[in-house]
């Protein structure tokens, strides 16, 4: 039997525009691109030239540090460009797709009966492994140092996320295949939602399976770590997100690592909100051909709403998102006197406006304002009535304004990642960006302790 | 059309402008005019509509019950001094008229030392000051004067606020700090028995008081000096007793605390627990029977409608910047308050006014309970270490 976490903290916002239940496949584009800046903490050190042929598969890059974690082509074809930014900085590597794609070979034989060492070497020869993540930091996971478990999370409940129960239709044994596989490098622990404790992902009979009740963001791997196995100081977790271990699963089946992923396309601003099968780098202007016409005044995520990145037509599918938003930039409205309006069409958890009134169904069309202006700390408690660990948020995010490593460590920094502090960073009245203040204080600490 | 306006003159204001110099103080109208559009460039997409103006444009709604009690009830005292009896109007607009002064003597100076700062420091203009602006005149005496105001509130604004870093990064209640400042450098001008009651004619309005008709004492004062009481209970209940201007009426404040708990803009954990302190120490010295001192003998229920205690449980104490700001730590902080101010009314009859004290007191105190809390968080990651 599953045990079951119920958490109480969060907040569940419903948006306009959830993607329906259907997927359209998409054909091949032209150009696909491989982004390092998926992959955080990286530092890439390219092993192909411009004008090399590439296969499905094929490194393009690796990380400097060990040379082990490959990033490998998501499809087949020509290396078209290598861009680069300020200082050199590696943006993003684009390869000319071939008409029919061509994958690199894995062999898989008997991999039931494989042991750690050979179920690692075979995620970093097939590029998966730059997918697998670690806490403390958020980055790429380092091959040379085991974690003491991995953790997997099937839910998402950030607003229009992708719904994994729909994406995994059908490849649930390529699921139960890839968490088998985690289970020989460390103990797995999936975290579900009630919802999918009677579906085909379970059984999982390599891993400890946890079911999680609440709000946003109780899908969260974070949140997750924090009831069943919290990070001390020195300790490592590995995090691969459920559609990869998905992938990982295929790996195992044909031999062949497959980037074709389903995305959701959500949000108010898209034609027909739904889902869609592409390569991941594709550009965004043919992921969003038909649904998407004018980009004035809208907002293009890559990713969902809360931890997205904000994005443009030009720019190209990430490959670790599983959805792809369009809601209104909300640069061309002019609202008069907002600080006393009642804003019935506005979403807040203060009882100065009236949304509790509303319930919890009723969907609603934000838009990108800021809707204030930034300020210090001013309300107390705010950020803990969304962060449902054992953390004092609030004094946590002082830590790390204030630059205090030690008091950032006793207060459980290794624990946490950006995303964690989406949803206090949505309700704070202050408007501070918790998320860019989190990012850069992991940053910063792995920097000192390294 | 005054969008069109605002976009027109604008970029004066802007860097390089002919009136750069006037960039915050324009900023700071237009988001009070309008939503600011600035959207997000990092993180979150969206946000919530809730905002610090928001917030404190709340608080300040929460205070108008109280302060337009206020106003009327300087009327009433004027003519009930005097022995005259006025029409409702006639006793609101007399106090209305001696009000508004104050309110735009404490607005003027702590907004134009926040513009001037918010210019200087290249900010945006914190609204933390719409709060203390209008809590500041309904603290003080009715007669105290404008220059004595218009010191204090400087002094509020400069020493307690912005050398600390403005809204959010202050330890002490700036308004308390105002009071707390005319309270020891202008003793005279801020208790004693002369203070309390308007007593001159002001616009035609109002009565000229002879020197016994305008001495009233509050009724802390009179039990402080041991002499009776002489509002009755319903009458400090509704608040018609000589006072600090907005901190009469208990019923006013009370609308304003619904106002407060119902939007949740204040922690009901840290009112509920003041006036818990306050009613469990007043009933402590209730039966201990000390003869002597009227003040401890006073009932608990008094104790809590009288003297700025319900004003102060409302709006000051329930100050999220210098409260405590654990959850926990709301209860002990809140008590405390209640405790002291109780214990300090009834052991130093020279100070009647414990409220004051009690909170600015705690709000030293307050990151000290919060560290405790902090503290054991921190002791239970290291716990975890070591099993």
């Amino acid at each position: 039997m599953e045990r079951l976490y119920k958490i109480k903290k969060g907040l569940d916002l419903k948006l306009k525009g959830e993607a329906q239940l259907q997927v359209e496949s998409l054909g091949l584009s032209g150009v696909y691109a491989l982004l390092p800046s998926d992959f955080h903490g990286v530092t890439p050190k390219m092993v192909v030239k411009e004008g090399e042929e590439v296969l499905v598969g094929s490194p393009i890059f690796v990380d400097k540090a060990t040379e082990k974690i490959k990033f490998v082509s998501p499809v087949s074809g020509k290396v078209k460009a290598v861009v680069r930014g300020d200082r050199r900085k590696l943006l993003a590597i684009l390869v000319e797709a071939d008409k029919e794609l061509k994958h690199v070979q894995h062999d898989v034989q008997g991999w039931a009966e494989w042991n750690a060492e050979q179920a690692l070497e075979l995620l970093l020869q097939s590029g998966l492994f730059a997918f697998m993540k670690q806490r403390p930091y958020d980055v790429v996971a380092m091959p040379t140092q085991m974690p003491k478990s991995i953790f997997v999370s099937t839910f998402s409940k950030m607003p229009l996320a992708a719904d994994f129960s729909f994406v995994v239709k059908g490849k649930e044994d390529y699921f139960k295949a890839g968490v088998s596989l985690l289970a020989k490098l460390a103990k797995v622990h999936v975290g579900i939602s009630p919802e999918q404790i009677n579906t085909p992902i379970l059984p999982l009979k390599d891993a400890e399976v946890s079911v999680f009740d609440g709000p946003n963001p109780s899908g969260n791997v974070g949140v997750h770590i924090n009831h069943i196995d919290p990070i001390n100081k020195d300790e490592v977790v590995w995090v691969m997100a459920s559609e990869m271990v998905v992938k990982v699963g295929m790996l195992l089946a044909t031999g062949k690592v497959d980037f074709t992923k389903v995305v959701a396309l959500a949000g108010s601003e898209m034609a027909a909100p739904q889902y869609c099968e592409v390569i991941a780098g594709a550009p965004l202007k043919d992921v969003l051909a038909g649904q998407v016409s004018n980009e004035e005044h809208v907002r293009i995520i890559n990713g969902n709403p809360l931890v997205g990145c904000k994005d443009t037509l030009a720019g190209y599918l990430s490959a670790t998102v599983s959805e792809v938003c369009a809601i209104p930039e909300g640069d061309n409205v002019h609202e008069m006197l907002g600080w006393i309006a009642p804003r019935l069409k506005d979403f807040s958890t203060s009882r100065s406006y009236f949304s509790w009134l509303m319930g919890s169904n009723k969907e609603y069309d934000l838009d990108c304002r800021i809707k204030g202006g930034q300020r210090h700390m001013i309300m107390s408690g705010e950020y803990d009535k969304v962060f449902p660990m054992d953390i004092y948020a609030g004094y946590l995010v002082k830590a790390i304004i204030t630059g205090d490593i030690d008091k950032q460590e006793q207060l459980g920094i290794y624990e946490v990642a950006p995303e964690d502090f989406a949803v206090a960073e949505f309700v704070d009245s202050s408007k501070l960006e918790l998320q860019r203040i989190v990012r850069e204080g992991l940053d910063i600490l792995r920097k000192e302790n390294s | 059309m005054l969008r069109k306006f605002l976009d027109r003159i604008k970029p004066h204001f802007e860097e390089g402008g002919r009136l750069q110099a006037f960039h915050s103080l324009f900023d700071g109208f237009e988001t009070f005019l309008y939503v600011p559009n600035k959207t997000s460039k990092v993180g979150v997409s969206i946000h919530d509509a809730i905002d610090s103006k928001r917030i404190m444009s709340i608080v300040v709604i929460a205070l108008l019950p109280a302060l337009l009690f206020g106003m009327y009830n300087l009327g009433y005292q004027n003519y009930a001094a005097a022995g005259v009896t006025g029409t409702f109007f006639e006793m609101f607009l007399y106090g209305f008229a001696l009000t508004l002064p104050k309110i735009i003597v404490s607005y003027g100076v702590g907004l134009g030392i926040e513009f001037v700062v918010a210019q200087w420091k290249k900010e945006e203009i914190q609204e933390g000051f719409l709060v203390s602006g209008i809590l500041i005149p309904m603290i003080v005496p009715v007669n105290c004067p404008l220059w004595m105001l218009a010191l204090a509130v400087a002094f509020a604004v400069i020493f307690a606020k912005e050398i600390y870093g403005g809204t959010g990064m202050n330890i002490f209640n700036p308004a308390l700090v105002a009071r707390a400042f005319l309270f020891f450098a202008y003793p005279t001008s801020m208790s004693g028995d002369q203070v309390w009651v308007a007593g001159e004619k002001f616009l035609g309005l109002g009565n000229d008081l002879g020197a016994d008709a305008l001495t009233q004492a509050t009724p802390l004062g009179q039990a402080a000096s041991n002499v009776d009481i002489t509002a009755s209970v319903s009458d400090m209940f509704v608040g018609l007793i000589p006072g600090s201007i907005g901190e009469t009426s208990f019923i006013a404040i009370a609308v304003g605390a619904v106002i407060l708990l119902y939007t949740r803009v204040a922690s009901w954990k840290t009112m509920l627990s003041v006036f818990v302190g306050g009613a469990l120490v007043g009933l402590l010295f209730n039966s201990l029977g000390l003869e002597s001192n009227a003040v401890a003998n006073m009932p608990w229920h008094v104790h809590l409608i009288t003297g700025g205690f319900a004003f102060g449980a409302v709006f000051m104490a329930t100050d999220p910047v210098t409260s405590a700001r654990t959850e926990q730590g709301k209860y002990i902080y809140g008590f405390l308050i209640g405790a002291l101010a109780i214990t300090i009314r009834v052991l130093n009859p020279g100070y009647p006014e414990g409220m004051m004290l009690a909170i600015l007191f705690m709000n030293m105190f307050a990151p000290l309970i919060d560290y405790c809390f902090v503290q054991s968080n921190i002791n239970r990651r290291l716990k975890r270490v070591q099993k």
